[in-house]
């Protein structure tokens, strides 16, 4: 799956009335009752609202996915049981790759390995709404634009599983030599969006990304030529062609699910408002994380077998 | 309690559970003045209105003469002229004004007369219900889901208190941003006013004439290469419903109207038995306009943003005042497909409708004229109560 990123700072001001009369919205929407008034499912379509496409999403897990998965990555999944089986939870992981594989493995760590297993949303960057082919491929997997009002709906409305990577762009840009030194969280717009939704947040660790696909330099003038938001180069990009962006070396994926935060017990939606508390859970996430990648590489013997 | 048939009034009282967010009936509706009478959507909702008992008098204004056939209402030729519509509200005693005019779809009129309507059209409907004295209470505004754009950045769902994310890039969209606005103004000066606006996502059906239901018309459907944008519809039937829902119920404020589901340009091709065909440049689509047209496809410019990026918006606030929609996109989509097969076959069968003074005045005023059971004595009730 391509990049991702995390800023959700912004949320859109509500409360704003833009037509009509005046003080005319209610101001209380009870949450339940608007999520019975979510469209229901028509069990005849094939994809969802969000353009999720479950023929195309099936086709990739069982052939690529499957093989990367299983064969290639031969990926080792710890603490799946931190992944809640119901209601919305916020998956935060670190980033890295140049296509990064790890939100691919880690939907289907969740597949393969939980008991309830749920879809993943992914949190994609806007720029590939806006280029031709991903914005059409992207959606069907499971992207969604990392647009705070997406994320709240996913989380609070619909209660699902979405995964965002606060790095974003900044973790998958960075060099092979900068392997598992995670980049600045940003403004902690993950938090704010977690607590306003009521949802957990679970931390996320993948080891082996980044020996995948090792990035060994940033060609600016490419990047500009192609109008993509980065060009790697890689072992095998752009040296075997665009397809080389699929050349992933045989690093053993590791993934490990760290205990979920319960944004309700830091104070729930009103304290995102306290911008200290949320930037100081954004650091605290951002610090387990790193401890644990940490752990997970010393225990590490081998990057290809583990 | 959605769509109201018979009378209103009875037995529709909000009650507890769900129904206690549900918007209070207004009886109040009795004297209704519809613009843009001989559009599409003002001969539909003046016909679904004259079934209600309730509603004593139905005005009609435009510009041009009705299209559709109309029982009880009453036609007014008048342009936009805030005097004389003003006269007019005030002489029937119009407590509520749908006003259905704006134009949504930058093929159907140059972009002058586009702005003529909907802007000083719009502010001319609006003087002629402002003032103290005015016997207006209640104003909706039939918008459309072109108030939000349609760009890269946006949300999946708009919610209504959402904003654009980019200003107006095409002449439509910002007259119809100019025009809430005004609406919106009207709002705050009268407060006294219960002001409606609801935003309309893309309409199809077998009857109204859409950018859509052209460009679903045709042998192939053109897409953009590499796109395959999420898209919203509401059934011509719904659009009426829930205008009807607004005149029925009091509901001040901003309300997004679209059928459930979103759906990829993609799968309403497929539902509609079509070939897609990825002929649009994902960039320079513009310049292609020209070409295209002169091969008799003019695709308007607001629509090309929809064929790239697409657009959802939240439904949620207008169900919530208790409306239903009848139909979800998926189905809208399904039916409008079944009308354009049975289409070339139909075709023709029904004489047109025109327009005939003489004769609409004879139908409605004769009393030569023998009246279908039933409608009978609502007329004839009115009749007493307008001393006719």
């Amino acid at each position: 799956m391509a990049s991702e990123r995390t800023s959700l700072a912004h949320l859109p001001g509500r409360g704003e009335d833009q037509g009509g009369g005046g003080e005319s919205l209610p101001d209380v929407r009870p949450a339940q009752r608007m999520r019975d008034l979510l469209p229901a499912v028509e069990p005849d379509r094939r994809l969802d609202d969000w353009g999720r496409s479950e023929r195309i999403e099936t086709a990739f897990d069982k052939t690529l996915v499957e093989f990367f998965y299983r064969y290639w990555f031969r990926a080792e999944v710890a603490g799946i049981e931190n992944v809640p089986a119901e209601g919305g939870a916020l998956l935060v992981s670190n980033h890295s790759g140049a296509l990064p594989p790890d939100a691919a493995m880690i939907a289907k760590a969740i597949r393969e390995e939980h008991p309830a297993p749920r879809p993943l949303y992914l949190t994609v960057e806007h720029f590939f709404k806006g280029y031709p082919g991903f914005s059409m491929l992207l959606p069907k997997l499971g992207g969604v634009p990392a647009h705070p009002a997406n994320v709240h709906r996913l989380l609070f409305d619909e209660r699902r599983l979405v995964l965002v990577f606060p790095e974003g762009r900044k973790g998958t840009e960075k060099l092979y030599k900068d392997r598992y030194r995670l980049r600045r969280f940003g403004r902690g717009g993950f938090v704010d969006a977690a607590m306003r939704a009521e949802a957990k947040l679970v931390p996320v660790c993948v080891v082996g990304a980044e020996e995948a696909m090792p990035v060994f330099a940033q060609i600016e003038a490419l990047r500009k030529l192609t109008g993509l938001i980065y060009f790697p180069i890689t072992p095998t990009f752009p040296w075997l062609g665009p397809l080389g962006i699929l050349g992933y070396l045989p690093a053993k994926f590791k993934i490990r699910f760290l205990e979920p935060i319960d944004t309700v017990e830091l104070g729930g939606p009103e304290a995102r408002h306290d911008r200290a508390l949320v930037q100081v859970t954004a650091q605290e996430i951002r610090a387990r994380i790193q401890e644990n990648l940490d752990d997970m590489l010393a225990r590490r013997r081998s990057v290809w077998l583990g | 309690m959605a769509r109201l048939t018979g009378d209103p009034a009875a037995g529709a009282g909000p009650e507890g559970g769900l129904e206690a967010l549900g918007a209070p009936v207004d009886p109040g509706t009795r004297r209704v003045l519809i613009t843009g009478l001989s559009t599409y959507w003002g001969g539909r909702l003046a016909q679904a209105l004259e079934r209600f008992d309730q509603v004593e008098a139905i005005i009609g204004v435009d510009s041009s003469e009705p299209t559709r056939e109309l029982e009880r209402t009453e036609f007014v030729k008048v342009s936009n002229q805030h005097s004389l519509i003003e006269r007019i509200v005030r002489a029937a005693e119009i407590d509520t004004v749908v006003d259905t005019r704006l134009i949504v779809n930058s093929v159907l009129a140059s972009p002058r007369d586009v702005h003529e309507n909907n802007i000083i059209g719009t502010l001319n409907i609006l003087a002629a219900c402002t003032g103290a004295d005015s016997p207006v209470r209640k104003f909706i505004f039939k918008s459309s889901a072109h108030w939000y754009g349609s760009a890269r950045d946006d949300p999946a769902f708009f919610t209504e208190e959402m904003r654009r994310s980019q200003p107006p890039g095409t002449l439509l969209e910002r007259d119809i941003v100019e025009a809430e606005a005004a609406v919106d103004d009207f709002a705050h000066k009268n407060r006294d006013v219960a002001v409606t606006v609801i935003r309309f996502a893309n309409v199809l059906g077998p009857d109204v004439d859409t950018a859509f239901t052209r460009l679903f018309g045709l042998p192939v459907v053109p897409m953009m290469l590499g796109f395959d944008p999420r898209l919203q519809f509401i059934h011509e039937d719904d659009v009426v419903h829930a205008l009807e829902h607004a005149a029925f119920h009091l509901l001040p404020g901003t309300y997004n109207a679209a059928a459930d589901g979103v759906l990829a340009l993609s799968e309403v091709i497929g539902l509609l038995g079509k070939r897609p065909a990825p002929v649009l440049p994902p960039w320079g689509a513009g310049a292609l306009a020209g070409p295209l047209r002169r091969l008799g496809l003019r695709i308007p410019d607001e629509i090309l943003g929809l064929l790239r990026f697409g657009r959802g918006v939240d439904n949620r606030l207008l169900k919530a005042t208790g409306f239903e929609y009848g139909f979800t996109s998926r189905e809208t989509v399904i039916k409008f497909g079944e009308h354009l097969r049975l289409d070339p076959v139909i075709r023709g069968r029904e004489e047109a409708y025109t327009y005939e003074r003489e004769v609409e005045e004879f139908l409605r005023w004769s009393r030569h004229v023998r009246r279908r059971e039933g409608r009978d004595e609502g007329v004839g009730a009115d009749r007493e109560v307008l001393g006719i």
